[in-house]
């Protein structure tokens, strides 16, 4: 057992060993040294480049599968029967050399996982005792157990804050990098990284259950999930290759050519065809994960490629899913300084719209600095406070009319408008005097328009919004975004009968949601597509997640995978051509054993190149 | 029935998988063989009171391959 260890750790060194000796043999030759000489060398490369493919041969024969290293061991003897020791030392060296660059040319197209994979933290600072700390590995570290986690440091587990306080950078698990304040009570998840600050976390999660895990798992498994053509192949594969033993067996009792029945097993070795279609899935995916884009399959890939009607849920995939300051109509001077004076009222209460408006004016750079005597809820209608010698007012209109404000036309008017474009209002009055209209809504996503216009450009001929919020508003997105066919007050239920409406019409469905009323119409689709900020069971039902829940990584995931598929559909055009034109040429007599072999290896190395393209 | 799975040094040949899922479907005990080509891993479903994990290792190691390290859930 270890000699086969060895053999198959030094199998690169025993190729440049046999690569010299072939080297020295023609050199030998054209430097006029007997044929002896080379005949010597030849043989000693064949014996040393046949024993690992041997030793593997008969590994596969002992649990009774027929491999290629079977082909070409056969071969090879056979050769060496008949004396043709440039045939047996050139194709057992190409068969070594073609494996060492197979091995190099995977490890690009695998580089993704492996960088995700060594993101995943390794040690954990175990908190054993009061003020005791022991530095374990995170396999160690249990439910329930406490870690602590400097600046720096990986968080090691899923988990909760329980004392401290830290800036952690969340981007291995959502792909934003922005630091996030972390204080007691706040979740952490493990390959998140503490930028600043110290904190001790309970694990409620460890190992292969955290989050991150579960994503490395994703993707590996995505990526060896085979596609219906790859599994095709793969079955072909396995008799393909006892046949081709049968054949030359068969060809060489019929026709009594020694040669031609060896030169069969050589051509014969179906090395292009099995590598073709998994190289262009894991490519494919891997560029995926990379950029925010879990698809998790083959067969996703090649559905998703084919989507032609993208239905999409509104709250939280269209728009923010949450409320957001949409305009700002002033009816005073100093527009700035009754903004101001609205988020220091606004400051008291923990309305939706009233931090919605916090946040706005913050974001201007506007400092809340009134100061408030006094304030008080009226409720269902808004607040009411007093700042120095001026009474606010902030709420729906009729909190202004009971108070005796009125409104000119042209205020109404305005209110009318925002109100029209699905805007929640809020005013504010300063003393007697209408100063701000303030719409709030869940704005659209930044990226909303561009990716419609994108997805009709790749292969989508229907886009559809379905949702449970009123006609109105769905109208108001619909036509903001560019689709033109949408349906409201929805139920759960309800949307899923659109999909299969659609899906009935012979067309491809993806759907596109985050929440978990979506969840029934995601695994209806063809394809479900869950928004990464989504609920967990939306993002377990789907088969592809944007991890970043932007509308631009929806384009990426369908022109990648319609890259991914037109891909894998050339490389099987590459490897089944490359067996038609060895045959072709076996039978003209213009392919010998070493070239057959060569143009196969050529061929293996042409698929992976074909694959690397999409990486980039 | 419990699950196991081993990583292994970096596959390269697709026939490798071929051998490694024949040769740890034929041990006793084994229900199901999943050889993960590009992660370089064998998930395996496997009856514990038939096999081990070290048993199952083993197979993996004698066909030449080196198995980094066993988890089982």
């Amino acid at each position: 057992m270890q000699i086969q260890k060895w053999f198959q750790q030094h199998k690169n060194h025993i190729a440049l060993v046999s690569g010299l000796l072939i080297a020295g043999a023609y050199g030998g030759h054209w430097f006029g040294l007997p044929n002896g000489f080379m005949n010597s060398l030849l043989v000693m490369a064949s014996i040393i480049g046949a024993i690992p493919i041997m030793l593997q041969a008969y590994q596969a024969l002992k649990v009774k599968v027929i491999s290629i290293d079977l082909l070409v061991s056969i071969a090879v003897i056979g050769a060496f029967i008949i004396g043709e020791y440039h045939e047996s030392a050139i194709v057992t060296w190409l068969f070594l050399f073609g494996g060492f660059l197979e091995q190099q040319t995977l490890k690009k197209t695998r580089e993704s996982i492996r960088f995700l994979a060594a993101m995943a933290p390794q040690t954990a600072v175990k908190i054993v005792g009061p003020d005791q700390f022991k530095t374990v590995a995170v396999d160690e570290i249990a439910v329930g157990n406490q870690v602590l986690v400097r600046a720096g440091a990986q968080v090691p587990v899923d988990g909760q804050v329980v004392a401290g306080t830290g800036y952690v950078n969340e981007a291995s698990i959502t792909g934003e990098a922005q630091l996030i304040t972390k204080s007691i009570g706040a979740a952490v998840y493990s390959g998140s990284v503490v930028d600043n600050g110290t904190i001790t976390v309970v694990a409620n999660q460890v190992g292969d259950d955290t989050a991150f895990a579960k994503i490395i798992e994703l993707v590996e498994d995505a990526q060896d999930s085979q596609s219906t053509a790859e599994r095709f192949i793969d079955r072909f594969a396995t008799y393909y290759t006892p046949a081709v033993l049968v054949l030359a067996i068969l060809i060489g009792l019929v026709t009594r050519d020694f040669k031609l029945a060896i030169t069969i097993l050589v051509l014969g070795c179906p090395g292009a065809l099995v590598i073709g279609a998994p190289v262009s899935i894991v490519a494919g995916i891997g560029n995926g994960a990379k950029n925010g884009v879990l698809i998790k399959g083959g067969e996703v890939v090649n559905t998703m490629a084919g989507v032609d009607t993208v239905i999409f849920d509104k709250t939280g995939t269209l728009t923010q899913g949450k409320m957001t300051v949409a305009q700002v109509t002033s009816f005073t001077a100093d527009k700035n300084a009754a903004l101001a004076i609205a988020a220091a009222v606004e400051r008291q209460s923990d309305h939706p719209l009233a931090q919605a408006i916090v946040t706005y004016v913050a974001q201007q750079s506007l400092a809340a600095t009134p100061k408030i005597t006094d304030s008080q809820t009226v409720k269902g209608l808004g607040i009411q406070a007093v700042i120095g010698q001026q009474t606010v007012r902030i709420g729906r209109a009729k909190l202004l009319t009971q108070a005796g404000i009125v409104l000119t036309q042209d205020q109404m008017r305005a209110i009318d408008g925002a109100q029209k474009a699905g805007q929640s209002i809020v005013l504010v009055a300063i003393d007697q005097q209408l100063a701000l209209l303030i719409g709030v809504a869940d704005t659209l996503k930044p990226d909303a328009a561009e990716m419609v216009t994108a997805l009709q450009q790749n292969g989508v001929k229907r886009l559809m919004l379905l949702t449970g919020d009123h006609d109105q508003t769905a109208r108001n997105i619909a036509q903001a975004v560019g689709i033109p066919e949408y349906h409201a007050n929805l139920l759960p239920a309800e949307k899923v009968v659109f999909v299969k409406k659609a899906q009935a019409q012979g067309q491809t469905v993806a759907f596109v949601g985050d929440g978990i009323n979506d969840s029934p119409s995601l695994a209806t689709a063809d394809i479900g597509i869950a928004m990464g900020a989504g609920t967990d069971v939306a993002i377990e039902t789907s088969d592809i997640v944007l991890m970043q829940s932007t509308l631009t990584e929806l384009v990426k995931a369908k022109q990648l995978t319609r890259r991914t598929a037109r891909n894998l559909r050339q490389n099987i055009v590459i490897a089944i051509g490359t067996v038609a034109l060895l045959l072709v040429g076996l039978i003209l007599g213009k392919v010998q054993m070493a070239s057959g072999m060569l143009v196969h290896e050529l061929s293996i190395l042409v698929v992976i190149l074909n694959a690397m393209r999409l990486i980039k | 029935m419990a699950k196991l799975v081993m990583q292994l040094d970096e596959l390269s040949c697709p026939s490798c998988l071929q051998k490694i899922e024949a040769a740890v479907e034929q041990q006793v005990g084994v229900k199901t063989v999943k050889v993960l080509f590009n992660a370089s891993k064998v998930k395996t479903e496997y009856d514990e009171t038939a096999t081990n994990p070290e048993q199952l290792a083993q197979v993996v190691t004698n066909l030449g391959y080196t198995v980094q390290n066993i988890k089982v859930k």
